[in-house]
């Protein structure tokens, strides 16, 4: 138990480590970018002297590393500062974008983990058999549609040709539960294949597993070997794999979001790279950073409790 | 009256027989005649319209920039003058203005009007706003336009009149009063966060980045909006616009592509409207360096391109040729120039006799506005049959306008619509802050300041004739085109002005629409 403390303790100071990096990174890389926030706030009226006078009220006249500073100075007080374009504070931004991006991703991991699971035992029951290869050849065909075609054919087929379900989200969330099932199919599609791929190969390893060829030999039924003793064991790398799926979640929503007008995290950030708005980037990358950090902790901590003896995390 | 046979006659066929079917339907439902039914308005109902996104998502309106700014603007705020179809001014606040002999000293009469809390719009909320706006602290985008107002020796003559002195005699001072921006708020306001406007429409609510909800202004000066609720909605990508306006999710969607266009017009389910003259195309070459510098590969450009090829293959035919001039369809525009067409031999002429004959020039462009990256190419496919080297670079497309302002020597162009003499007075004298084609001419200045202190409108129409016969010969600017700017409607949706350039007063103009 110590030794997992211990563990734990040296992924959890890696992560902030690592939390407090992306920030840093995020910044250097948005200042790279050509122009800043006066010049892509002027757009098709860049008069030199209006640029000057926007730059002078958004402070961007003074040298990056002083702005930094600052920036990470407020964030230590737990100030994330505010827009450069509209004044609004950083946290507005992020506690509007949270909602719709978290309930996304919330339900389209509640749709992955028990659909995953049940493809991939289902494919291993009989390793190349007809249904282990319907399910493998159909994930293999999903899995190659990028998000953006997906859910442009499924709008177009399901929603505007069919008229069962809502286009896009335009006019809120809140008001038409209905317009999150195309985004959440999306979002789900890919991820299911990758996942339900990776819980067959390590169904079919353990199923191999001496301990299970033992169970065999002690003459448990196949159901119970299968789903008490295989499954836990293959669930170890799906687990890793389902944790970067949710880092995934975050960047393919940036695409749903924008297809089906999802007034999420993706949106925000969208629209702060393209007007240079700094501070809400910012924001944006120390919440993404902590949720990665916090979601492989988590799938760490969860393969090791899976399976001790593989040592697959750390 | 007759917005119906207009409305047939731009659609077509298939837009003829669903106004018929429409009509039928009400005729089956009411006691009027059906003509009649489509030709009244219809009061009340909510009217959500969807505009492309990423504005400053505050509801200041002197902050407005881009398409779905003004609508918001517009719908909540007055301002003195707006711009007509010709783009000439046509008073709002503003009742009358009248100059006095040395056009220096303009002097404006209110209408009575009354901001949404009941008080009335008076000369000093017309000062508080101009001075507002003319801050130099502040970056406000009308800020230009207004410069030529002398603010601090205006004055209010009384709570309905006020006199505005100038910097200098300018007989088009009536576009100042309808610059984009320019908007009237009540005196001392600061606080845009519930504004209070003399608009048609009042503030209802907004939610930042989604949706602002207004209601239906019973007391607007003009008469009240048919419409009880007006919601704008945002969506950055256009193939959500089209899928929210197909769906039923949107009654009017801002900004389509002219291939979306082509793929719905005439089937039924909505309804594509063609705001012409909208945006002019073209390339802007820099006069002042090789080598444009010489007017004669100027004239050479000129001649290179096919305008309906660009307009053909850039816009997939959605919009007009151009010849070389800003403004088609505008007032002061020389419609009776002859256009130019392509002629490869009289370029190549040109080009010898400048001493140009292997030319390569870097054209500059970006995915900035529809249709951009692809007149370049076509272009540097028509100046390789001039025997020019054209070499296409695509730049970032937040910073593209500064980038090209005083960079590079030959870059893609556009322009929403404006009045003739403020492009030329932002963007082609020596005192221009736009100057991207850096037309740097005292004479051609001396003939601006000629026609703003000519009070007679044939003298100073002959002036204009004169500076744009100038830019045609040999200016910078190589205008191919105009694009339609794409709006489309739901059937349902009546009252659309077909007839209005984007940025003028019929458009986006949702207090006269309602739902059939």
């Amino acid at each position: 138990m110590t030794s997992l403390r211990s563990w734990t303790g040296r992924r959890l100071a890696l992560g902030l480590g690592q939390a407090a990096a992306v920030p840093a990174l995020v910044f250097v890389l948005t200042e790279a970018l050509p122009g800043d926030a006066a010049d892509a706030l002027a757009g098709d009226d860049p008069d030199p002297r209006r640029i000057a006078v926007l730059r002078a009220a958004m402070h961007l006249d003074r040298p990056a590393r002083q702005r930094f500073l600052d920036w990470a100075g407020g964030l230590l007080r737990g100030d994330l500062g505010t827009s450069l374009v509209s004044g609004r504070p950083v946290t507005r931004y992020l506690a509007d974008g949270l909602a719709p991006t978290l309930l996304l991703a919330a339900l389209a991991l509640a749709l992955l983990v028990p659909l995953s699971l049940l493809l991939g035992v289902l494919a291993a029951g009989r390793e190349g058999g007809p249904l282990d290869r319907a399910i493998g050849s159909a994930t293999l065909a999903v899995y190659a549609v990028p998000e953006f075609a997906l859910g442009v054919l499924l709008v177009s087929v399901v929603a505007l040709r069919l008229g069962w379900l809502p286009p896009t989200a335009v006019g809120g969330v809140r008001e038409q539960p209905a317009v999150l099932v195309l985004p959440v199919l999306v979002l789900v599609a890919r991820p299911l294949c990758s996942i339900s791929r990776l819980v067959r190969a390590g169904m079919l390893a353990a199923l191999d597993a001496p301990h299970v060829r033992q169970a065999r030999r002690h003459g448990l039924s196949e159901a119970r070997i299968r789903w008490t003793h295989a499954l836990p064991n293959a669930l170890a790398p799906a687990a890793q794999q389902l944790a970067r799926t949710c880092d995934w979640l975050l960047c393919g929503v940036v695409v749903v979001e924008a297809l089906f007008v999802v007034p999420g995290l993706g949106t925000v950030l969208l629209d702060a790279v393209a007007a240079r708005d700094v501070p809400v980037v910012q924001g944006l990358a120390v919440v993404f950073g902590l949720f990665t950090v916090v979601l492989n902790l988590a799938a760490d901590l969860l393969a090791r409790r899976l399976a001790p003896r593989s040592e697959a995390a750390a | 009256m007759n917005q119906l046979p207009r409305r047939q006659f731009l659609l077509g066929t298939g837009a003829a027989a669903l106004a018929l079917t429409t009509a039928a339907g009400c005729g089956t439902g009411s006691t009027r005649a059906p003509a009649a039914d489509a030709a009244s308005p219809r009061q009340g109902g909510r009217l959500r319209a969807v505009f492309a996104g990423g504005g400053n998502e505050t509801l200041d309106p002197h902050l407005t920039n881009l398409f779905v700014d003004a609508a918001r603007a517009k719908a909540l705020f007055d301002k003195l003058a707006d711009y007509g179809p010709d783009l000439a001014a046509v008073p709002r606040l503003a009742e009358s203005w009248e100059p006095d002999a040395t056009l220096r000293t303009w002097t404006v009469k209110l209408r009575r009007a009354a901001f949404h809390d009941g008080r009335p719009v008076t000369a000093d909320d017309v000062l508080y706003s101009y001075r507002r706006i003319a801050d130099p602290e502040r970056a406000f985008r009308a800020r230009a336009s207004l410069e030529p107002i002398d603010l601090a020796a205006s004055r209010a003559l009384d709570p309905a009149t006020v006199a505005f002195r100038l910097k200098r005699p300018y007989a088009e001072f009536p576009n100042v009063l309808a610059a984009f921006g320019a908007y009237i708020v009540p005196g001392g306001t600061e606080d845009f966060t519930a504004p209070v406007g003399s608009g048609p429409f009042r503030f209802t609510s907004f939610t930042p980045g989604r949706s602002l909800l207004l209601a239906r202004n019973p007391d607007h000066w003009e008469g009240a909006p048919h419409l009880d609720e007006l919601e704008l909605l945002v969506a950055a990508e256009e193939s959500a616009r089209v899928s929210a306006l197909l769906g039923g999710q949107a009654d009017y969607a801002h900004e389509l592509n002219p291939a979306t266009a082509r793929a719905h017009q005439g089937k039924g389910r909505i309804e594509v409207v063609r705001l012409r003259n909208s945006a002019m195309q073209g390339f802007v070459m820099k006069t002042d360096r090789p080598p444009f510098d010489d007017e004669r590969v100027r004239r050479a450009f000129f001649l290179i391109a096919d305008r309906r090829e660009l307009v053909d293959g850039a816009l997939s035919g959605a919009g007009e040729i151009g010849n070389d001039l800003f403004g088609k369809g505008c007032r002061y525009y020389p419609a009776d120039l002859p256009q130019r067409t392509q002629d490869l031999e009289g370029a190549r002429a040109l080009l010898r006799a400048a001493g140009a004959g292997n030319l390569k020039v870097t054209l500059d462009t970006s995915p900035v506005a529809a249709g951009f990256v692809e007149a370049a190419g076509i272009f540097k496919e028509q100046a390789a049959r001039a025997g020019v080297t054209v070499e296409v670079r695509v730049g970032n497309k937040d910073t593209y306008w500064k980038d090209v302002l005083d960079g590079g020597t030959f870059a893609s162009y556009r322009s929403g619509a404006m009045p003739i003499e403020s492009h030329l007075s932002q963007r082609l004298l020596s005192t221009s802050t736009t100057n991207a084609t850096h037309w740097k001419r005292p004479d051609f200045d001396e003939l601006y300041a000629r026609a703003q202190s000519t009070a007679d409108p044939a003298a100073r129409t002959a002036l204009y004739e004169r500076m744009q016969r100038r830019l045609h010969d040999g200016g910078g600017f190589l205008v191919w085109g105009f694009a339609d700017w794409i709006v489309a409607t739901a059937p349902r949706v009546r009252g659309v002005a077909p007839d209005a350039p984007a940025n003028t007063l019929d458009w986006a103009r949702f207090d006269r629409l309602w739902l059939a």
